[in-house]
């Protein structure tokens, strides 16, 4: 099986869960992890600023955002490293205030991996057992397990300085599961592995979840890490949970302009709201040197600056100008970029405004393509344009 | 490219490079080999009264031949008389201990200060080093002054009303190992420290994460990193306080036996170059065992990369 097929067939997978399962739709008091108004500082600086989040049995949460955006530190207030500076996190209904990391149901995998170097695979995933004071033959057959569920039977006898990232990836993942927890958090899981193996990977982590039935919980910068692997994705900017939704939430309702802008392409037009009716949003945008008509509702002020947003893939491009009034703009082909599957345009509108346009490539000719400089109208259906107000 | 002009063959060319390595190599045979060599020399010969106090190896006789007078009875002696046995092992005693109490006192401070913000961390280092900083006959002399009868301490316990009388701890083995302890204790600090500095201390989170106490954690995954560092800081202190001979006799007791003063006393006081000269050899013998394993162990670290 190729890398693409495997991460395309994730995205299946989870995509039933979404629907079937969806955890998160029951009431919040059966939610497993309850972080309850949390903050953190260092010093000054506020790195985790009141967040409030529930995450569910079963869940894979994704936390995604920049770095320095307090995603981090608040797995690390999870695992115990840091004890926040107010608020609450309990875990399976118990307040982990003041339990050492050592007695939380919790392992984590670390972004480096923090493989002991003197010891070898076998003994590096048995250490969490070992503590325990588990008899030898119990933890050499639970070892044993953990070794056939990564693939390393092989590798047993190694030293980490002996193995490959991608190999070392899967030891630190059996040390974190073999003691079965509840939850198990994940730093970066993917960010030391090149594109290839990391698809391949997301895959693999994916169905091991789904088998052992463990709670993840991952932080990331990588969007495309999220998407996929998440049942769903908290984005965080600046210490705060900007949005919490699925994948498809996100991308396609995004709350704020950041939201927006931090997953995937937008073009962004800023306006004025000039009618606010239920069902329907009119915007007066000298971006795009036109109307904007969104058909959904927005709690604003006629007057209000406001941003709509459009993806790039949700655009027409045509040579005739369409039928209505609004959600329209001429504009000069500027930039085209092939990529195969689809092709990249960028359009200036005569407002001056640069958007970004791609196009599904339908035909193998490109008899009716567009090309540099070709006058072009770009276009967009009602109900594809997102307001956002923040 | 062949160079007619140069008047040299190439394999004797004078580059920068070859400079670098033949210094080492002519400090270590002026300064080591060529001493190693009459040392040896000398401890195969007899004793004589005169100057030099033993007799040379070779001769040519009036007849024109060689004459050759080499003996191995210093050496027996030494195997016989056993002075030179208890002081050995006495020696190797003495450093044995004053070695553990350094790695106990050392490792803590060389813990500590690789933990410390870099910016404690340059002023202890230095606070380590400063000692080196006066001389070391001078710093044992201070410890006289604190530890005789009518020293600081026993005038500031007695000022007290501690005790009643001075505790005696001159002359003692207490302040022997007081005395080596404290001079040998940046060797033991210094690698240590090295070593621990390079710890990543995300090992120390994974170890705590999977369930081990931080003690446990320090026993499982702390200790047995530093492993090499401990070896270099105990072989640091271990040979040097093999021969020490300096501290036992301004600090200890006269009974205390040091293969270093017997040494001395070969040489200075029975005036017996040869049997001293093979003490020597012996001692050296004795301590390659110890730097070998030593050695081993750096290239072994070096081998798994085990800090990198």
């Amino acid at each position: 099986m190729t890398g693409i097929a495997g991460a395309d067939m994730a995205r299946l997978q989870t995509g039933s869960l979404r629907e079937r399962e969806a955890p998160w739709k029951h009431s919040p008091a059966s939610a497993y992890i309850r972080i309850d108004r949390v903050s953190k500082k260092f010093g000054e600086f506020t790195a985790v600023n009141d967040v409030t989040l529930d995450i569910f049995r079963g869940e894979i949460f994704c936390l995604l955002g920049g770095s320095g955006c307090g995603k981090t530190t608040l797995l690390r207030m999870l695992a115990g490293f840091e004890a926040p500076n107010g608020g609450r996190i309990c875990i399976d209904g118990q307040d982990m205030a003041g339990v050492p990391p050592f007695k939380r149901p919790v392992n984590m995998m670390f972004q480096s991996y923090a493989l002991f170097p003197h010891m070898t695979v076998e003994s590096n995933i048995a250490f969490g057992l070992k503590q325990e004071g588990m008899p030898r033959n119990d933890i050499a057959k639970r070892v044993a397990e953990m070794l056939a569920l990564v693939k390393l039977e092989e590798f047993a006898r190694r030293k980490p300085h002996q193995l490959s990232g991608g190999q070392r990836q899967r030891v630190a993942l059996a040390r974190a599961l073999i003691k079965r927890p509840k939850l198990l958090l994940l730093d970066e899981p993917l960010g030391a592995l090149d594109k290839r193996l990391r698809e391949h990977t997301q895959f693999e982590l994916m169905n091991i979840q789904k088998r052992l039935g463990v709670t993840f919980v991952v932080v990331t910068h990588d969007q495309e890490e999220a998407m996929t692997l998440a049942t769903r994705i908290g984005v965080m900017n600046q210490g705060r949970i900007v949005q919490v939704g699925t994948p498809q939430e996100i991308y396609e309702f995004p709350s704020t302009r950041f939201t927006a802008q931090f997953i995937g392409n937008v073009n962004m037009f800023e306006g004025r709201v000039i009618e606010d009716e239920p069902g329907h949003v009119l915007l007066e945008s000298p971006d795009l040197g036109g109307r904007i008509h969104v058909g959904h509702v927005i709690t604003s002020a006629r007057g209000a600056v406001a941003w709509a947003a459009v993806r790039p893939e949700k655009m027409i491009l045509s040579r005739e100008a369409s039928r209505e009034p609004f959600n329209v703009a001429a504009g000069t082909v500027r930039e085209v970029a092939y990529m195969g599957d689809v092709s990249i345009y960028l359009v200036e509108l005569n407002s001056g405004k640069t958007v970004r346009v791609t196009q599904p490539n339908t035909r193998r000719h490109a008899d009716g393509a567009f090309r540099w400089d070709d006058r072009v109208w770009v276009s967009w259906h009602e109900s594809s344009a997102v307001v956002v107000t923040e | 490219m062949v160079r007619i002009s140069n008047p040299l063959p190439h394999r004797f060319a004078i580059t920068g490079r070859r400079l670098v390595i033949a210094a080492p190599c002519v400090w270590l045979l002026l300064f080591f080999i060529i001493p190693f060599l009459i040392v040896l020399k000398i401890s195969f010969a007899h004793t004589r009264l005169g100057v030099p106090p033993y007799t040379p190896l070779w001769e040519w006789t009036s007849q024109h031949a060689l004459h050759l007078s080499v003996t191995a009875a210093n050496y027996l002696f030494l195997a016989r008389e056993t002075l030179y046995l208890d002081a050995f092992l006495s020696s190797i005693k003495v450093a044995f201990i004053s070695t553990c109490f350094c790695l106990l006192v050392a490792y803590p401070m060389a813990y500590g200060i690789a933990r410390s913000s870099a910016r404690w961390r340059n002023a202890m280092l230095l606070l380590v080093v400063l000692p080196f900083w006066t001389s070391f006959l001078v710093r044992v002399y201070a410890w006289i002054g604190l530890l005789r009868n009518n020293g600081l301490i026993n005038n500031a316990l007695m000022g007290l009303g501690v005790i009643h009388e001075p505790l005696v701890m001159m002359q003692t083995d207490f302040a022997m190992y007081i005395g080596i302890v404290y001079s040998y204790l940046p060797f033991m600090i210094l690698p240590l420290y090295s070593n621990l500095e390079k710890h990543d201390t995300t090992l120390l989170e994974a170890a705590v994460n999977l369930g081990a106490t931080p003690f446990k954690a320090f026993l499982q995954i702390t200790l047995p990193l530093s492993l090499p560092g401990i070896i270099a800081g105990s072989m640091l202190v271990f040979i040097p306080a093999v021969g020490e001979f300096v501290i036992p006799r301004l600090l200890g007791g006269n009974e205390t036996l040091m293969i270093g003063r017997v040494l001395w006393d070969e040489f200075f006081n029975n005036r017996n170059w040869p049997e001293a000269s093979a003490v020597a050899m012996t001692l050296l013998l004795v301590l390659v065992l110890p730097i070998m394993i030593f050695q081993r162990y750096q290239a072994r670290d070096a081998g798994t990369g085990l800090h990198h």
